[in-house]
C-alpha cells in the first residue's frame, strides 16, 4: 500500500457544506507520479519506491538523470522523493501511481519547503516581544541581553538571534482530507501547507492512520 | 490572476443567480434555518433579513456583503457569504444613491440622516441575473430614467453648493 505521493502546492481558497459552515482549503496536486525505482528487500535491504513528478526538458537534464529516468522508460523528473510502501506486491518501475492511491485517507502529512524569509529580526523569527514604541523607549525591534558578564564572559550557542529564516522543510501532520479528485488528480485537505503556491510537497498518510504492519517513516 | 485550479475547486460552490446588487441597494436576504423540534425531527423554514447593504467585500466563493438595518432602534449588522448556501435567495427591493464603497459612516447617524437616496428607475425584484441584458428598465411610480430624485432629508454630503 502506498504510504505517501508527491504533490504541488497549487494554491488556498474555501469551501461551503450544505449548513453553510465554511472549510478553509489547500489545493494540492497529488500525482500523477511515475516510479522511478524499485527499491527491494533482496537488493536495498528494504521495501521502498522512488517516485517522480512533472517532467523535465532533456536538454535541462543531466544525462545522469536522463539515463535514470531511461530506466523507467520516461522522461526526467523535475522532483524525486523516495517514499515508503507497506505490503507485498511493489509496482514495478515505470509504473504510474495517482492520488487514488490515497482515496481511503482520512489524514495526511503535508512536508514541503516552507517560504524563505531572508535574514529576519529576532522578533518575526522567534516571536521576541521587542520594546515599546514611543515614550522615547529606543529600544523598539531589538532583542535585548543575550548573556551574562565576566562569567561565562561569552554568548552561548544556539542563542536565539536574529538570522536566516524560512526555506527550510517543514511538515504539518493530520491534515483532514476535505476531497480527492483523481479525475483532475487534486487533493484538498483542511488548513495551510508550508511553501509557495507552486511549491512541491510530499502528501503522507498521517503517521497515526498508517496501515498496520507499515513501516514507519518516508 | 486567479489559478485555474483555484477557480475549477470553487466553481461548484458559487451561486448559480447572484443578484445584481450593489452598495446602498436595500435587499431582502432569505435565509434557511433549520429547526430541532422537540420530538428530534428537522425543520426548515426560511427567516427574512432586509435592509440596507452597507459594504461587498472580497471575491469569488469568498464574497460577503453587509446588511445593516434598524430594529426597534439599534442598528443590526449581519455578514453573509455570497455563496452560501444557507441563503435561499436575495431579494433587492430598492436601488440606492450612494458615493462611497462602504457606508460605514451610516452606523454614525440616527433617523432621518441614516436614510439612502434612492436610485429611481433601476430594475429591482427578486434574483435579477447578474448578466441580465440591457433591458428597458420598467420604471416604477411613472418617474423617468435619470430624474432628479427628491432633495429633502438627504444626507449633507449630497447637498449642492450655491
Amino acid at each position: 500500500m502506498l504510504e505517501a505521493l508527491l504533490g504541488k502546492k497549487l494554491g488556498m481558497t474555501q469551501v461551503f457544506a450544505p449548513d453553510g459552515t465554511v472549510t478553509s482549503v489547500t489545493v494540492l496536486q497529488g500525482g500523477p507520479c511515475v516510479v522511478l525505482q524499485v527499491r527491494t528487500k533482496e537488493r536495498d535491504g528494504y521495501r521502498a519506491l522512488q517516485l517522480g513528478l512533472d517532467d523535465r526538458r532533456e536538454k535541462n537534464a543531466t544525462k545522469a538523470a536522463i539515463g535514470h529516468a531511461k530506466k523507467a522508460k520516461t522522461a526526467p523528473k523535475r522532483f524525486i522523493r523516495e517514499v515508503a510502501w507497506a505490503g507485498d506486491a511493489l509496482p514495478e518501475a515505470g509504473s504510474v501511481l495517482t492520488c487514488e492511491a490515497l482515496k481511503d485517507v482520512p489524514k495526511v502529512d503535508v512536508i514541503g519547503i516552507s517560504k524563505g524569509r531572508g535574514f529576519t529580526g529576532g522578533m518575526k523569527k522567534w516571536r521576541f516581544k521587542g520594546g515599546g514604541a514611543a515614550h522615547g523607549s529606543k529600544h523598539h525591534r531589538k532583542p535585548g541581553s543575550v548573556g551574562q558578564h565576566t562569567f561565562p564572559n561569552r554568548v552561548f550557542p544556539y542563542k536565539k538571534m536574529a538570522g536566516h529564516h524560512g526555506a527550510t522543510r517543514f511538515t504539518v501532520r493530520n491534515l483532514r482530507v476535505v476531497a480527492i479528485q483523481p479525475d483532475v488528480s487534486r487533493i484538498l485537505v483542511y488548513g495551510g501547507v508550508p511553501g509557495p503556491a507552486g511549491g512541491y510537497v510530499v502528501i503522507r498518510r498521517a503517521v497515526g492512520h498508517r496501515a498496520r504492519g507499515g513501516k514507519a517513516g518516508a | 490572476m486567479i489559478p485555474r485550479a483555484i477557480q475549477e475547486t470553487e466553481a461548484p460552490f458559487l451561486r448559480k443567480k447572484v443578484p445584481e446588487f450593489r452598495v446602498g441597494d436595500t435587499v431582502d436576504v432569505h435565509v434557511r434555518i433549520e429547526e430541532i423540534k422537540a420530538k428530534g425531527e428537522k425543520k426548515q423554514r426560511i427567516q427574512i433579513f432586509s435592509g440596507d447593504v452597507i459594504a461587498r467585500k472580497h471575491g469569488g466563493v469568498r464574497e460577503t456583503f453587509t446588511v445593516r438595518r434598524i430594529v426597534q432602534g439599534e442598528g443590526v449588522e449581519r455578514i453573509f457569504p455570497l455563496h452560501s448556501p444557507v441563503i435561499d435567495k436575495i431579494d433587492v427591493r430598492k436601488r440606492g444613491k450612494v458615493r462611497r464603497a462602504k457606508l460605514f459612516y451610516l452606523r454614525e447617524l440616527t433617523g432621518r440622516a441614516g436614510k439612502l437616496k434612492e436610485r429611481r428607475g433601476a430594475r429591482t425584484g427578486a434574483e435579477t441575473p447578474v448578466a441580465a441584458p440591457e433591458a428597458v428598465p420598467a420604471a416604477p411610480e411613472g418617474s423617468p430614467e435619470g430624474a432628479t430624485p427628491p432633495t429633502k432629508g438627504a444626507p449633507k454630503t449630497e447637498k449642492v453648493a450655491t
